[in-house]
């Protein structure tokens, strides 16, 4: 007689599972890329800042849209909160150490993501888009009200950012330092999102975005983790925030705009949502792609970047990585004889 | 002393509107129980499951389980109580593979989902006893599918698994075998006759097979209210039962 299995862990399901946290060999690739972009282009250090800052912010947005199924058109209300909070905490003098600022930045936004989280996240699907555009709304006409903080329409400029770990400075014009310290910045948090998607929380959220009535009927407490991913996205957005302000030097009612929402939303989905790297691919192909169309029609770039949309939202819905998931999946597919 | 009932209800009632769903419904379920809940459409039979689920509030009444009131937990907490339901129409976790939607139940009840620093796969405890019941369940093969690539038959026995997953005194099966064709609905069956014997089961279905084989006692439910209650031979002796399934007018 052929003895029981011991165990399940054999099995091709139990070893995916298992399995899937594992760094895949192509993994080091994209930060081997951004670490050769520093030394082939020292003269766009400043373009390839701002596109690091869009795929941490990016990949805030993924964290709640792509694992936890929270469609949001206000995120850069975060994203605004941590550039304020680093912002006005260097332009009257309190606080401009930035490591420490990034972590006040992401405390800020935590808590308005908290306290805004505990009452938006009773509603679901349309309800909860307008709330949480209304809920950056707000936020915007506060910071343009308190022209004394927070500069008002003006913003706050100049700010002077303390050197980093007290010896490399934050020169706007040659943003080497801002480059490699954005870059790392980005590494920590996508480390702590990537943990966190491959773990049983993780796992829960995906299970609230794929069935929340579902969920409530396995007994999982679905808005307790709904707010605490919303408060940790908002967390990383701030983080973002921070950083761009500390980058730039300045901060203004930009950083809290319907465009910044809009476009990081029109990033993600281009780039993949719920895959991770879908912030990279997408923030990398936009802004590239905005950045030479500008250049070659600087009146009409627009249309070239509504065009390709239009095709995206037609033709791939899971945007550029799920085209490549799918060209991987028919190469590696077994022929149906 | 006779000991109190697993599950039981008392004069519970529930209105929409002026439409009475459940009227004063006077139910009880022992431990162990392999009980039918059979009626038209439109009795009110999956009313009653989501008022003993706790996601519809009842009107009036009370539901006790193991003689402690109930009526106030809320869902969440009533699945921790020990009260498992699959549903009518599949309530899947569509994009996952078939051992993560086990999965994510067994980590809800072993309390392993709240970790966020630790890989889900490293929980082996969570996926021995996920692939262990779906081996059991005959799916172990198919674990590794995407579950909206199996065929509908055994995505219903997916159904069954997330709640089995919460290792439930009491577990309530909305039309387990609803639009499975006639081929595949034999697994079903299998399944539901070979689900664990402490188990109290309480199962609501159109296929009379399926409920004479396997229930050994039958509550009819008729427009919200108790029609008749018995074993199933008293039921399919019933002139007024046999009336009502007809679709004639009862008298009483």
């Amino acid at each position: 007689m052929i003895a029981p299995p011991t165990g399940w862990s054999d099995h091709p399901a139990a070893r995916a599972l298992a399995g899937r946290h594992r760094l895949r060999a192509w993994e080091p690739i994209p930060w081997l890329l951004a670490l050769a972009f520093y030394f082939a282009f020292p003269k766009y250090l400043g373009f390839g800042t701002e596109v690091l800052v869009t795929i941490l912010f990016a990949l805030s947005l993924d964290l709640v849209l792509g694992y936890a199924g929270i469609v949001t058109l206000g995120h850069a209300a975060f994203f605004g909160a941590g550039a304020y909070t680093v912002g006005m905490l260097a332009k009257h003098g309190i606080w401009n150490e930035p490591i420490t600022g990034l972590i006040l930045a992401a405390l800020v936004a935590a808590l308005i993501g908290l306290g805004s989280g505990v009452v938006l996240l009773r509603t679901q699907g349309l309800t909860l888009l307008m709330l949480t555009l209304c809920t950056m709304a707000l936020l915007e006409e506060a910071a343009n009200l308190a022209h004394d903080y927070t500069g008002g329409f003006d913003g706050l400029d100049s700010l002077p950012i303390a050197p980093l770990l007290g010896w490399f400075e934050f020169n706007p014009l040659y943003p080497r330092t801002q480059y490699l310290y954005v870059l790392s910045v980005l590494l920590v948090c996508f480390v702590f999102v990537r943990t966190l998607v491959y773990s049983p929380f993780g796992q829960s959220l995906t299970g609230i975005r794929e069935n929340i009535l579902r969920m409530h009927a396995v007994g999982a407490p679905v808005r307790r983790r709904l707010v605490l991913c919303y408060v940790l996205s908002a967390a990383i957005a701030g983080v973002a925030g921070g950083v761009w302000a500390q980058a730039n030097a300045y901060v203004n009612l930009g950083t809290l705009g319907l465009d910044r929402a809009a476009t990081v939303l029109i990033i993600l989905v281009l780039g993949g949502h719920g895959r991770l790297y879908g912030a990279f691919v997408g923030a990398v192909a936009y802004m590239a792609l905005a950045h030479f169309l500008s250049k070659i029609y600087p009146t009409a770039w627009q249309l070239g970047l509504g065009l390709l949309l239009v095709v995206i939202a037609l033709f791939a819905r899971n945007g550029i990585l799920g085209i490549v998931e799918a060209a991987v999946r028919r190469q590696h597919a077994p022929r149906v004889t | 002393m006779t000991s109190a009932p697993l599950l039981e209800t008392r004069a519970l009632r529930r209105n929409f509107g002026a439409l009475a769903a459940a009227r004063d419904i006077d139910f009880r379920l022992e431990a162990g129980a392999r009980h039918a809940l059979i009626g038209p459409n439109g009795a009110g039979k999956t009313t009653f499951i989501n008022l003993l689920t706790g996601v519809v509030r009842p009107t009036a009444g009370a539901i006790l389980m193991n003689g402690r009131d109930i009526t106030a937990v809320p869902e969440a907490a009533r699945v921790k109580l020990g009260i498992a339901r699959t549903f009518q129409i599949n309530r899947l976790f569509r994009r996952l593979s078939v051992l993560e939607n086990v999965y994510i139940a067994v980590a809800e009840r072993v309390g392993a989902a709240p970790s966020m620093l630790r890989p889900a796969g490293r929980r082996r405890d969570v996926v021995e006893e996920s692939m262990e019941l779906l081996d059991t369940l005959k799916l172990s093969a198919d674990a590794a599918r995407c579950v909206s690539e199996l065929p509908y038959g055994r995505q219903r026995l997916v159904e069954i698994a997330i709640a089995l997953g919460l290792k439930p005194g009491v577990l309530l099966l909305d039309e387990p075998a609803a639009g499975v064709p006639s081929a595949e609905s034999h697994i079903i069956l299998d399944a539901v006759e070979r689900l664990p014997r402490e188990i109290a089961v309480l199962i609501i279905d159109h296929d009379m097979d399926l409920v004479f084989r396997f229930a050994r006692r039958i509550t009819v439910l008729v427009s919200g209210a108790v029609f008749a209650t018995g074993t199933p031979r008293e039921i399919g002796a019933n002139p007024d039962v046999r009336a009502v399934y007809l679709g004639q007018v009862a008298r009483g």
